[in-house]
Order: structure tokens, then C-alpha cells, then sequence
């Protein structure tokens, strides 16, 4: 863009701008302001903007049954975008760099499946779960979460994969490099920086859903399900909850925030760079 | 002779070694590929298989072939009609309003001021909030008449403490998931905007062009395949938006905010009737894949641009 004078008219725009941002963040702002109040203070009437902030609802999350399900969620974050990856990185290979025939079919059925709702599958997801002794398991989480991200994880990579010059393969052709070798020691850390931000999208993904969660689990569970036990509880316990909502969102937002460049990419299944 | 028999033996040496390559070169995909068909599309026919039953967990009789009742059930109830109606009026207008407020926020953004970078960043923010936690603050901190920031704002400027959450239920779901995929309406739109050529712009303004007709007629028709790729994301998670209606109002008052997930979701698990609920699962698929396949088609060319495929 051209530096231009700037006019009343730009500043106005540019306020315009800040104001609709601060309100997109002011819920996020005021739950970690709440976060630091005393109970008696999170309820008072007006809000309190000014007040001593007190730490205890932060020491006090771990009196209960947090940390059980705090390593449930990590334990099912990192195992299943982990195998995302190892079964993600192929696929994309064999659509991409060697491409199977149909592979544009095969692109279009992965897209796909995201498109179909995850309610209609859940009567009999629950009752294999079941029969399997997989209720209300780790395990059982891992195995949908990682066929929920793997569609995107694909596409993602592939787009990554796609911007290798072709000279990179040429040369692999000429030095009789097998398939393997190919894909883990050439291919694998050309795109290292696009595998780190696809796996924190799906570690996004998988850290907060609801759903299945809800569904297949109750006591060995990840947070979400830990979180939704607060409901009971009413005002009781405004300034406790905003604590625990903060302490669980920083790894997701940390997370959002260091994959911001590809993050669009990831969202929109490498259709927008 | 010989030579004939040699090169026809060569052939289907040939013939065979590439049958062994295609399998070699699928191999990679098949884990992927498996997985995804085994856990995402098997239970969809088993559902089906399912939604022919009448099978209550609740009931002594045994599960028992009942063909298309449950569909017919469906369609004359009314619960389930106005889960169809309530997914419909929440799914649009959530996606009109992300799609205005992310576009606002965009062309805000996509300027040159100081602190761009900050401003950016907290705009984003709602969308990586687990949508449990956003709705369970919400439900507290800003919705509740008594103790809710929005209760004391609507107060001070003097239309009185309105209890949001029973009386305008379902605008309290739309504004929350509203408020989380504006942001990333806003991502996309953003990168839409950033991808525009700034020579045009220029040579535009060099003819003369204002900056009105600038954004109109050129850069409102290079955003289009953004945004309807943004509505067509969009309408596809929020059409499954289920933590926002499971913590603010449990569908109800009076199934005023159940959409079909939602709906789904208490026949099977609150009344235990897996036939219906399968029946339900189904006709939700079935509505899912006739909105959602068509925008695809729509946009399918931005897929290929991206994927060069």
C-alpha cells in the first residue's frame, strides 16, 4: 500500500477499528480480570473495574479433581495429533508428490466427511464403543479425534507438499532415492514448519471439543466435560470458573497465536493461503 | 516365434509389476483412508441400519424390524420440525452475522495504522476459546441479569435489567457463536483482502477512482470466492453447534433453542431411543449434505486454485 496523507477520515477508521476489536476481546478481558477477583467482588453490583486481586481461585483449582482430567486432555491432545501426523504425512505424499490415480476423488471424499454431521454416526460410535469396553476411556477419544482431524491434516500438508519445486524431485530421481527415504529424510523437513502449525491446529481441534466428549466419556475426560460440571454450581462460583476458563484457553491461544501464519490455510483446508 | 512368445511373457511381467506399483504407490494412503472410512462413514450405515428399528434401551422388547416408521414419526413430530426450523433461523443467521462482522472487522484491519498486528491478534482471540468455557462465562459473567456485565450496561443506558438467557434465548446462543466465528470469518476474509493486487487499487485511484468504488466494484467482486468459502465453513460447524446450546440453555425453553444435533443427542442419551434418534441422526445427514454439497460445488474452484488440483 501507498503511504498516504493521513486524513480525519483514516483516523476515524482506524478508531473505528480499534473499538470493534476491544469489543471482540473485551469478554476475554473482563473473564481474566474476574479470574482475579474474590468471589464477593465477581458478583457485586457495578461491576468492579478496580479491586484487590487475589491469586486464590488459581490455587484453588487443583484442590479438586483437575488434575485428572487436565492430563486426560493432554494425554488425548498430543496422542492423537501425533498419529494425525504419522498416518497424515503418506496420505498426503501418495496425493500429492506420487499421485494415485483418482487421487482428486480421494481429496474430495476426505473434505467430505467433514460436511457430514457427527450426531448421525454417534448411536453407533457409542455402542462399538461399548461393546468394546472403550467407554469412558483415553483410548476411545484418541480414535475419533484422529479420524475428526486427519481429513483436515491431509489437506493442510498437501498444500504444504505442493509448493516443493519440482526440481527437489528431480533430484531424487536422479540420486534412485526409495519412497521412504523420500518422504522422511527429503520431503518431511522441507515442510517441518508446515507440520508444526497443521499440529497445532488439530491440538486446538482436539483440546476443545464438546461433543464426543460428552457422549463417550464422564469421569476419565477431558476438560470441556470437567468444565460443564460448573453448570450445577450457578453464581456460586463466577470468579473460580474464570480462573479455570483462563488457565485451560492459555495453551490454545498460545497455540492459535504461533500458528496465525498458516492458521488460515489449515481453517479453510489449504484453499486460502 | 520364440521371440513372440518372449515378448508376450515380457508383457504381463510388465502388466504385473505395474499392478504391484499401483499397490505400492496406494499404500501410503490406505492407514489414512481406512481409518477415516471405519471411524467416520461405517457408523453412518450402521445408523441407518438402526433407524428402521423400534429400540428403546429403556424398554424390555427386544429391538424389532419397524422399516420407515421412525421417519414417519419424525415428520409428524413436532419437536423434530422445530429443531429443523430452529437449526435453520440459528445456522443462517449466525453465518450472515460472522460473515458481516468479520467483513466489518477485515476491512478495518486490512489498512495501515499503528498497532495492526495487536489489533489482529486480539480479534482472533474468540476463536480459539474452547467453546465450553466461552459459553459457560458468557452464561455468568456477561448474560446474567443480576450479576452480568450486559445486564448492567442494558441498566445504565436504561431499558432495565433484561434477563438475556430466558427471554431472548436463542439470540443469546446466535451472539455467542456469533462472537466466535466472526473471528474466523475475519481470518479468512482478511487473507481474501491481502491477496488483492495493490497495483489495482492503485492504478484505480490514479483515474480518479474514489475509494468507495475502489472497494464495490473491484474489490467486493475479488472477495466474493472468499466469502462464500467463509459461509460455507462456517454453516458447516455451526449447523453441529452444540456446547453453546448445552450450556446456556439446554435447548430449551421449550425446545426453543434445540437444534438437530442437539435433538439427536437428548433422544439417545436422555430417552434412550436409539431407533428414533438414528432416524433423526439420518434426516440431519441427509440436510446436512443437501446444504452443504451444492456449496461446495460453488466454491469447489478456490479448492483447486489452492490445491492445484
Amino acid at each position: 500500500m501507498t503511504r498516504r496523507r493521513t486524513s480525519y477520515f483514516d483516523l476515524f477508521l482506524t478508531a473505528l477499528t480499534w473499538i470493534g476489536t476491544l469489543v471482540m476481546f473485551t469478554p476475554i478481558a473482563w473473564m481474566i480480570l474476574t479470574s482475579f477477583k474474590t468471589e464477593q467482588d465477581a458478583v457485586s453490583y457495578p461491576p468492579k473495574l478496580f479491586f484487590t486481586p487475589t491469586l486464590d481461585h488459581y490455587r484453588r483449582i487443583f484442590e479438586n479433581d483437575f488434575a485428572s482430567f487436565a492430563t486426560a486432555s493432554i494425554i488425548v491432545t498430543v496422542v492423537s495429533t501425533a498419529i494425525v501426523i504419522i498416518l497424515a504425512v503418506p496420505a498426503a505424499f501418495a496425493l500429492t508428490v506420487r499421485p494415485v490415480p483418482k487421487w482428486r476423488d480421494v481429496l474430495f471424499f476426505f473434505i467430505s466427511t467433514k460436511m457430514m454431521p457427527i450426531a448421525a454416526g454417534i448411536v453407533p460410535i457409542y455402542l462399538v464403543a461399548r461393546a468394546f469396553d472403550l467407554l469412558n476411556t483415553s483410548t476411545v477419544l484418541i480414535i475419533v479425534y484422529t479420524s475428526m482431524n486427519l481429513p483436515l491434516a491431509i489437506w493442510m500438508i498437501r498444500s504444504f507438499m505442493v509448493e516443493i519445486p519440482r526440481d527437489v524431485f528431480d533430484a531424487v530421481e536422479v540420486d534412485g532415492a526409495g519412497r521412504v527415504r523420500e518422504m522422511v529424510q527429503i520431503i518431511v523437513p522441507l515442510i517441518k514448519p508446515g507440520l508444526a502449525s497443521t499440529a497445532l491446529l488439530c491440538a486446538i481441534f482436539a483440546w476443545n471439543e464438546f461433543f464426543l466428549a460428552v457422549n463417550l466419556t464422564t469421569t476419565v475426560s477431558t476438560l470441556p466435560v470437567f468444565l460443564q460440571k460448573f453448570l450445577s454450581f450457578g453464581q456460586l462460583y463466577t470468579a473460580q470458573v474464570a480462573a479455570v476458563a483462563t488457565l485451560i484457553n492459555i495453551p490454545v491461544v498460545v497455540a492459535g497465536w504461533l500458528a496465525q501464519k498458516s492458521l488460515t490455510r489449515g481453517l479453510t483446508f489449504g484453499a486460502v493461503k | 516365434m520364440s521371440s513372440i512368445l518372449l515378448s508376450s511373457n515380457a508383457r504381463t511381467a510388465r502388466a504385473r509389476r505395474s499392478f504391484a506399483t499401483g499397490w505400492w504407490n496406494r499404500l501410503p494412503l490406505l492407514p489414512a483412508l481406512i481409518f477415516v472410512i471405519l471411524v467416520t462413514q461405517l457408523p453412518f450405515v450402521i445408523t441407518l441400519y438402526y433407524s428402521l428399528q423400534r429400540w428403546n434401551l429403556v424398554s424390555t422388547t427386544a429391538p424389532r424390524f419397524v422399516w420407515f416408521r421412525n421417519f414417519f414419526n419424525a415428520v409428524s413430530d413436532a419437536v423434530f420440525l422445530k429443531a429443523i426450523f430452529n437449526t435453520a433461523v440459528m445456522t443462517s443467521s449466525i453465518v450472515i452475522a460472522s460473515v458481516v462482522v468479520g467483513g466489518l472487522l477485515a476491512t478495518g484491519l486490512n489498512r495501515e495504522f499503528r498497532g495492526r498486528t495487536i489489533a489482529r491478534t486480539l480479534a482472533i482471540t474468540p476463536f480459539f476459546i474452547m467453546p465450553v468455557a466461552a459459553a459457560l462465562f458468557w452464561k455468568t459473567g456477561i448474560y446474567d441479569p443480576t450479576f452480568g456485565i450486559l445486564g448492567w450496561i442494558t441498566d445504565e443506558i436504561g431499558i432495565g435489567r433484561i434477563n438475556w438467557i430466558s427471554q431472548y434465548p436463542r439470540l443469546t446462543i446466535i451472539i455467542l457463536t456469533t462472537w466466535q466465528w466472526s473471528a474466523f470469518a475475519l481470518l479468512i476474509l482478511l487473507a481474501g483482502m491481502q491477496s488483492f493486487p495493490p497495483e489495482v487499487a492503485e492504478a484505480a485511484e490514479v483515474d480518479g477512482a474514489s475509494r468507495l468504488y475502489v472497494f464495490r466494484r473491484l474489490m467486493l467482486p475479488h472477495l466474493r470466492p472468499f466469502i462464500e468459502l467463509t459461509g460455507l465453513l462456517v454453516a458447516m460447524y455451526v449447523l453441529e453447534n452444540f456446547a453453546a446450546i448445552a450450556i446456556l440453555t439446554n435447548g430449551g425453553p421449550a425446545y426453543s433453542t434445540t437444534n438437530l444435533s442437539y435433538y439427536v443427542y437428548l433422544e439417545a442419551f436422555s430417552s434412550f431411543d436409539l431407533g428414533r434418534a438414528s432416524a433423526f441422526g439420518m434426516i440431519s445427514l441427509w440436510l446436512a449434505m443437501a446444504l452443504t454439497i451444492p456449496m461446495l460445488r460453488v466454491v469447489s474452484g478456490i479448492f483447486k486454485e489452492g490445491g492445484r488440483a
